[in-house]
């Protein structure tokens, strides 16, 4: 076999190669956007609740001006962020005002007895879940995508085609991000 | 996640060639105990067991999902009547990352049991026993999802499914010749000399060990599978100790009655074995590993959530062998446990047990009076009366005439259902 047949050998391999590296690439950067659109599936779904919420609450706590306002003021931040930092800021601020929200309700049993305004609180919990989960999803994603960009060999692909790294989403103040804890009992 | 569910898939693929191959040995083996020197009657018992085989897998791909949860008697909810129920599925979908949300069945009964099926990921189904939903906490009842989830997004009620339809195939072809060896038996003399004896030694220990060896197989296989549902399980709700406790809870309580309703082939796709006697250990033979075992292991997973962690726990408790593909070890990263849901068990769970019959009252299209003492008065469908008295205080209500056409189109709508 001549010079030429090994060369051309090698050089099939290494384009076969890098195709399919290239598609693993876009197969995880397309996860993390899907996981991305997730949360933002969930976190409209929490800002739809919310008015719902307080004008059913209302009626009841009429003591709680400053609370309502907190989450108001939250929830309009939070529809107006833009970029992954930003918007992990914003609905750490809306969770903290909103878990805030749901210590005040427990001085209200008559407001706990009200169907309607359980269904909604079910409701605005799982949607709770449900952007934590979407959250602990997407950074799973991201950061299996991360580590598939930076190691070896598949950085040399990433590098030729400008892949680029995602951000996680994290709460961003330490001190929103522990729930606060209260027993009841 | 994805690695996960590819090497799952590697895994089935080998498993099901080593079946199909028993089963064609089988057929082999039997074709030459009847006829030891004509190879064409040989390879006429090998299609007649394909056959047999092909039978059953068609049967099962076609409404396969449709029977099992007839033959449970689930019925299925939607989101209005079971909030809650439906918000978790649907949390713990996010959390898998699974597309497609679903369907929800729910089941009439006091033994604590949840499954899932499904062939493909789009066509599945979960179902939960009110006994389930009267028991477990929110937290308890999300991992009990979480772990179903877990068996549809790994592919187990797929693989389980093909696998038990092989295994039954080895083991009827099995048993059909074994019957006509003892009643029949008289084709099977000529032969040649002593390699022929020994042929057909061969044959006879193959024909009665094969549906043995393909059922242990498949037990065993069954009961990875657990402990990797539970490992995802755990690492979808970043919270262990919600399976570890709904497991406890359940593990006493699950009686033979969801058992009457069970068939083999859905045992494995149950939370628990509802095929067990309780406080029986688990041996070659069961689907599920000893429930005490899937407790511990996720009691000493300390503090992470992650697969490796499971791995680990696993492994300090059962030595060498592992639960996770090499591949998925690799890949996995720390997690950590998440914090404690807010709203937890009232102690009593007496709440809970009613929230689970008024819901099975609604998917039955019950009529609810509140009278005045407090009480709740339950018509079901096909009442005819149009007043009823309260049982506790005496007051006579007066159906209002909605009420009644309400009730007789529920009635209605249940007969044609029982028609179909």
């Amino acid at each position: 076999m001549s010079m030429q047949w090994i060369v051309l050998i090698v050089i099939v391999v290494l384009i076969v190669w890098i195709v399919a590296m290239y598609n693993k690439l876009v197969r995880f950067r397309n996860q993390v956007k899907n996981a991305w659109s997730q949360i933002d599936v969930q976190l409209k779904r929490r800002h739809d609740l919310i008015p719902n919420l307080v004008e059913t609450a209302k009626g009841y706590m009429t003591h709680e001006r400053e609370t309502f306002e907190a989450i108001t003021q939250a929830r309009a931040q939070a529809m107006q962020a833009k970029t992954v930092g930003e918007t992990a800021q914003a609905e750490s601020q809306l969770q903290g005002a909103l878990s805030k929200f749901n210590l005040v309700v427990e001085n209200y049993p008559e407001l706990k007895a009200n169907t309607n305004f359980l269904s909604l609180q079910e409701e605005l919990t799982s949607t709770e879940n449900k952007v934590g989960f979407s959250r602990q999803y997407y950074n799973d994603q991201v950061l299996h995508y991360n580590n598939t960009i930076e190691s070896v060999p598949t950085n040399i692909v990433a590098g030729l085609f400008r892949f680029e790294r995602s951000d996680f989403f994290e709460l961003e103040s330490p001190a929103e991000r522990a729930v606060p804890k209260v027993s009841f009992s | 996640m994805f690695e996960l569910i590819r090497a799952n898939q590697r895994k089935s693929i080998w498993l099901m060639a080593i079946l199909a191959s028993v089963l064609l040995a089988l057929g082999y083996a039997i074709g030459f105990l009847v006829a030891p020197d004509e190879p064409g009657i040989q390879s006429f018992f090998v299609i007649i067991a394909v056959g047999v085989w092909l039978v059953m897998l068609l049967t099962s791909l076609a409404g396969g999902e449709r029977i099992l949860l007839a033959s449970a008697q689930a019925r299925e909810v939607q989101k209005k009547d079971a909030p809650q129920l439906y918000n978790i599925v649907e949390e713990m979908c996010i959390a898998s990352g699974l597309s497609t949300v679903p369907k929800v069945y729910i089941i009439d009964s006091p033994s604590p049991n949840a499954f899932a099926v499904g062939l493909k990921p789009q066509r599945a189904a979960v179902a939960v026993t009110t006994g389930l939903m009267g028991k477990l906490n929110r937290d308890e009842l999300q991992a009990v999802m979480a772990h179903e989830i877990a068996h549809i997004q790994n592919r187990d009620t797929l693989f389980m499914t093909l696998a038990g339809v092989t295994v039954g195939a080895i083991i009827i072809i099995g048993d059909i010749f074994l019957r006509s060896m003892i009643y029949g038996g008289g084709r099977r003399r000529g032969g040649g000399g002593n390699q022929g004896a020994a042929l057909m030694v061969i044959a006879v220990v193959m024909a009665i060990l094969a549906p043995i060896l393909a059922n242990i197989l498949y037990f065993a296989c069954s009961r990875r599978r657990e402990y990797l549902a539970d490992a995802c399980a755990a690492q979808y709700t970043r919270y262990p100790e919600g399976l570890a406790s709904a497991l406890e809870k359940i593990s006493g309580q699950v009686t033979r009655q969801t058992a009457q309703a069970a068939s083999r082939t859905l045992a494995p796709m149950y939370i628990v074995n509802p095929m067990a006697a309780r406080g029986r250990r688990a041996g070659l033979f069961s689907t599920h590993p000893a429930t005490e075992d899937r407790v511990r292991v996720l009691r000493s997973m300390s503090g992470q959530a992650s697969l490796a962690a499971y791995e680990k726990a696993y492994q300090a408790l059962h030595g060498k062998q592992s639960v996770l593909p090499p591949s998925v070890r690799a890949a996995s990263v720390d997690q950590a446990v998440r914090e404690q849901h807010r709203e937890s068990d009232d102690g009593t769970g007496r709440s809970q047990w009613r929230q689970a019959q008024d819901l099975l009252h609604q998917v039955d299209r019950y009529a609810v009076i509140a009278c005045v003492c407090g009480m709740k008065l339950k018509l079901p469908p096909g009442y005819e009366e149009s007043k009823v008295g309260c049982p506790k205080c005496g007051h006579v209500h007066v159906l209002p005439p909605e009420m009644m056409a309400g009730l007789a189109a529920a009635q209605m709508a249940q007969r044609k259902g029982k028609k179909r």
